[in-house]
């Protein structure tokens, strides 16, 4: 079963992993449909805190905005996917990734430029 | 003209665009345009390099997507330039797209039209990685185990440390009440061939006599009433390892021959044994009084005191330690905000004064419960002069310091709360009722709650402490 675990900061994608301290979790059954959905807010943001929960919690996959290296080769080496410095509303990037279309760096607040 | 009239209508700053990237992309650090709506306007090429984004990704977005600083989540800085303040300048850090922490500094400040109504904000951003790095080398070894400090007389002593954990010696450690002679024998002990065996501390004066000793050298069944069972005491579970000796000045004399003679042939007779037990510890002793005036009143045997001063280590206090103060005071600042998950960054300018012109009788000790109840009380993210406890205004205000006599100042700092409330008392012109309250706060801080505790270091009965509690409304 894949468990999502999104850092979140009001609406969207948390801009930084080590500062989060609400999560979203979403669980997924065989045909990736979203079987439960919960917001968990943590007592205050700690990357080691998130990082345990994460591994306790039995999470596959991990969206965020920044991470420090070390945090990401961690969870990397524990066998968490993890997607990071993505950007938008977190339902709009969870639709994405149940879509198979989120990546690294996924932007979603992107204004075409005239530059 | 014509122009101008329009750029009123809109943000002014999309005239200039082009010519302000120009402008931007020259200066060497990170510059970002932020429009009111807090999103990336323009980024400069060293922000581009700085953070990982280039221009077009980042336009448009919230700038705490492109940032990714530390202050985004406790208050955004850009949005307090934009409701009121004039320029913000501070440390933080900020993770890049290669997922790294750099350290920077940000300065804030507004872009304001014709009427001078802010329309934006311009942020610049710092790498001070270099700078840091650079400061670590030149500053060399700052702290040694736990001990921190960056005066002289700190860099000799973190010195000799490093020599004396090469040798077996006895050590006598000597200082003021608070300046961490605790710290330099667990330091020695822990850097010492010995620090896989035990380390025992036990304070001399805790103890009345007889119980001492059979704490110390430990007791056959049956050498006095109560002795049901043999004990073997601190020396001898120190073998192999360290035994430290806190306050060897209120050693009895009679033990003080019996601690001689262990030191001369590491052995020592238990209470009610006729057999020398062996014990293979390290003594370190330390005292916050004077030895050698001991030894002229006949209170310290002068052979012990030889014996023990093999190696000498005086701490200085904390008065004497220059700068130490002020690195000492952002080590607890950092300790206590990530105690008690609070975000304070820094002391004001105006209580860094105050915290610099203080004598601190008790020394690092009283300097950690200084900064511990201002963190306690801090609701900003500096601090400010009134988290401070009152008596620190006093010292200053009243141009005297807290201490007359800073050198002999056991009685002051067993009692500092006794102390100050005469020296309040002394002051008609303060609001009693105010300072009794922040008495009784400090009390209760320093005590970590214990109300017992509390009322003893005010002096007061337990009733009259209930009593004013209660008239507080503290309780």
């Amino acid at each position: 079963m894949e468990k999502i675990l999104i850092t979140i900061y009001e609406e969207d994608v948390a801009p930084r992993f080590d500062l989060s301290s609400v999560v979203f979790i979403a669980s997924l059954n065989d045909k990736r449909e979203t079987i439960e959905r919960k917001t968990i807010v943590l007592t205050s943001a700690s990357p080691e805190e998130l990082c345990h929960m994460i591994l306790s919690q039995g999470i596959t996959h991990l969206i965020c905005g920044g991470i420090e290296d070390e945090f990401y080769q961690y969870l990397n080496w524990k066998k968490v996917e993890i997607i990071d410095s993505v950007i938008g509303h977190y339902e709009e990037v969870l639709d994405l990734f149940l879509k198979g279309r989120l990546e690294q760096g996924t932007n979603l607040m992107f204004q075409k430029t005239q530059g | 003209m014509a122009e101008i009239e329009e750029s009123k209508a809109c943000w002014p700053i999309d005239h200039l665009r082009m010519d302000i990237r120009e402008i931007i992309d020259g200066i060497p650090v990170g510059v970002a345009l932020i429009s009111p709506d807090l999103r990336i306007h323009a980024i400069n090429r060293a922000m581009e390099s700085l953070t990982g984004f280039n221009r077009k990704e980042a336009y448009g977005v919230p700038c705490r997507y492109i940032m990714r600083n530390n202050l985004c989540p406790i208050g955004c800085p850009a949005r307090k330039i934009l409701e009121k303040e004039d320029q913000i300048s501070t440390e933080g850090d900020i993770i890049n797209l290669a997922r790294q922490k750099v350290p920077v500094i940000i300065n804030l400040s507004p872009l304001k039209d014709h009427d001078g109504k802010p329309i934006g904000v311009i942020e610049t951003v710092e790498d001070i990685s270099l700078v840091r790095e650079f400061d670590q080398k030149i500053q060399g070894p700052s702290s040694y185990h736990n001990i921190i400090g960056h005066s002289p007389q700190m860099e000799e002593i973190f010195k000799t440390l490093q020599l004396i954990s090469q040798t077996d010696s006895s050590v006598l450690i000597t200082g003021e009440t608070g300046t961490g002679k605790d710290l330099v024998a667990e330091a020695i002990h822990i850097s010492s061939m010995r620090a896989k065996g035990p380390f025992i501390k036990i304070n001399c004066g805790a103890l009345p006599e007889n119980l001492l000793e059979s704490e110390l050298f430990g007791h056959k069944r049956g050498a006095f009433t109560g002795a049901v069972e043999d004990k073997q005491g601190r020396f001898r579970m120190a073998n192999n390892g360290t035994i430290y000796l806190t306050e060897i000045g209120d050693l009895p004399l009679s033990l003080q021959v019996k601690l001689l003679t262990f030191l001369d042939d590491k052995e020592f007779y238990p209470l009610g044994s006729n057999k020398p037990v062996k014990s293979d510890a390290r003594v370190i002793a330390a005292t916050h009084r004077d030895l050698n005036k001991m030894v002229r009143q006949g209170t310290f045997r002068e052979d012990l005191k030889f014996r023990l001063k093999v190696i000498r280590i005086e701490l200085p206090p904390l008065r004497e330690r220059g700068d130490d103060v002020r690195l000492l005071m952002n080590h607890f600042l950092q300790h206590f905000s990530k105690k008690f998950n609070k975000q304070i960054k820094g002391f004001s300018l105006n209580s860094i004064p105050i915290m610099l012109n203080y004598t601190y009788p008790g020394n690092v000790r009283e300097l950690r419960n200084i900064v511990e109840f201002a963190v306690n009380l801090c609701q900003d993210e500096v601090i400010h002069p009134e988290n401070l406890p009152s008596y620190l205004h006093e010292s200053v205000t009243m141009g005297v310091p807290v201490t007359d006599n800073p050198a002999n100042t056991s009685s002051n700092t067993s009692t500092p709360l006794m102390y100050r409330e005469s020296l309040y008392k002394a002051t008609s012109h303060f609001d009693w009722e105010k300072i009794e309250r922040q008495m009784i706060a400090e009390a209760l801080a320093q005590s970590r709650g214990n109300r017992t505790g509390s009322a003893k270091l005010l002096g007061w009965g337990r009733a009259t402490f209930y009593r004013k509690l209660k008239k507080y409304k503290l309780g």
